[in-house]
């Protein structure tokens, strides 16, 4: 049963990948990937929040009590995620602006406390750095292909360069609400069809 | 008992753990935060209304205390002489604070433009004080301590209203009333310090 370090890592990056496989954070998810660079960057962040708590949760482990646990891994991260606003807002705080409420709400995304109540409070350190890690990295490649196909159909640009010429019209209903869901269920289609192989 | 004075001491020292760690990040960046809302925040709005100086206002800058707060001003220089001045003021608008930045000429006190910094007000509607041109360059050329003039029109003075949104027009215009005040009291100071700038 026990599983290596590398399958732990591996395993965040198809068959637990987050909003696909899992169907959980997918407020964020949904709510800012207009363009490619703020599906990175919310990824980004979350990854940090996510493997930092990951590793703090699995170091106390043995130390906090189990009916209060849920209190601690909150306290836990939430700290990390006031960490990333801080520095957020002092390094990069154009991707702050447009960010915004949804990096506090980091602290609310059931990934977070569903990977340190499932995972890291029940393995050991290494194990659940790589589980964090791969969790973050799938979350963030999700959230960056997600970004760059309503960012590329909906504003005619990936990463602010334009990709289709001059002449594209933009689709700008991808970068509104229902196309987040569009976006998101056509993927979790193809992710299935592929899956089933 | 035994058990709940354990997790009494587990979460009391997580806490004030995290605490400490918060407070320590929050001072080391506090700096880098204020540089950073200045080029994001305060930059565009001084550079929307100094848009034809030669200096970089951002840079020539100098902070005043007025009324136990530090109000910053950004001097704007032409042909090598500072002429104009920009601060910020505050008035509460239909969604919370509106922030206001006002560039006045310094050596006859008339409004030079104004752009709005910060705000929460509704979007499509208050949030056009943003945007509206019409709006924003009635301003230019009053006095800026004629509180008669800085009104919107239905209150008898020069300003022009966005339309459905009064409340955020009287706000603004309130906001900049309240730099003439500033402009009127601590004229000598800003003076004398804008004086440091030239040449």
């Amino acid at each position: 049963m026990a599983k290596t370090i590398a399958q732990e890592f591996k395993k965040g990056l198809w068959d637990e990948i987050p909003p696909f496989r899992l169907v959980l954070g997918l407020c964020p998810t949904l709510a800012v990937t207009t363009s490619a660079e703020n599906g990175i960057g919310m990824g980004l962040a979350t990854t940090f929040v996510l493997v930092c708590s990951n590793m703090l949760v699995s170091v106390l482990r043995g130390i906090i009590p189990s009916k209060i646990r849920v209190p601690c891994f909150i306290i836990i991260i939430a700290t990390f995620v006031i960490m990333v606003e801080l520095l957020m807002q002092a390094f990069t705080y154009g991707l702050f602006l447009n960010l915004g409420i949804f990096i506090p709400l980091i602290v609310v995304n059931c990934i977070v406390l569903g990977r340190a109540e499932a995972f890291a409070s029940k393995n050991k350190f290494l194990p659940s750095l790589a589980d964090g890690l791969g969790i973050g990295v799938g979350y963030t490649l999700s959230l960056g292909v997600l970004g760059s196909i309503r960012e590329s159909l909906g504003s005619g640009t990936i990463f602010g360069n334009a990709v289709f010429g001059p002449n594209f019209q933009p689709f700008e209903f991808m970068v509104q609400a229902p196309g987040a869901f569009m976006a998101l269920g056509l993927l979790l289609c193809i992710m299935n069809i592929l899956g089933k192989k | 008992m035994r058990e709940m004075v354990k997790m009494v001491i587990t979460l009391t020292i997580l806490a004030a753990f995290s605490g400490g760690l918060l407070a320590a990040v929050k001072t080391s960046t506090s700096d880098r935060i204020e540089q950073a809302v200045l080029e994001y925040v305060q930059g565009p709005a001084i550079l929307s209304i100094m848009s034809d100086v030669s200096n970089d206002p951002l840079a020539d800058r100098f902070t005043l205390e007025i009324d136990g707060t530090d109000v910053d001003f950004f001097v704007g220089k032409k042909n090598g002489a500072p002429e104009l001045v920009a601060f910020e003021t505050k008035a509460s608008g239909y969604g919370g604070d509106i922030g206001v930045m006002v560039g006045v000429k310094i050596d006859t006190g008339e409004i030079y433009g104004i752009d709005v910094t910060t705000h929460s007000e509704t979007p499509g509607v208050g949030a056009r004080a943003e945007t509206d041109i019409r709006f924003k360059t009635s301003f230019v050329g009053i006095p800026i301590i004629d509180e008669e003039k800085i009104q919107i029109g239905d209150d008898g003075g020069d300003i022009a209203a966005i339309g459905g949104a009064t409340v955020t027009s009287r706000a603004v215009s309130l906001a900049v009333r309240r730099a003439g005040k500033i402009f009127e009291q601590h004229k000598s100071e800003i003076k004398k310090e804008v004086d440091t700038f030239s040449g």
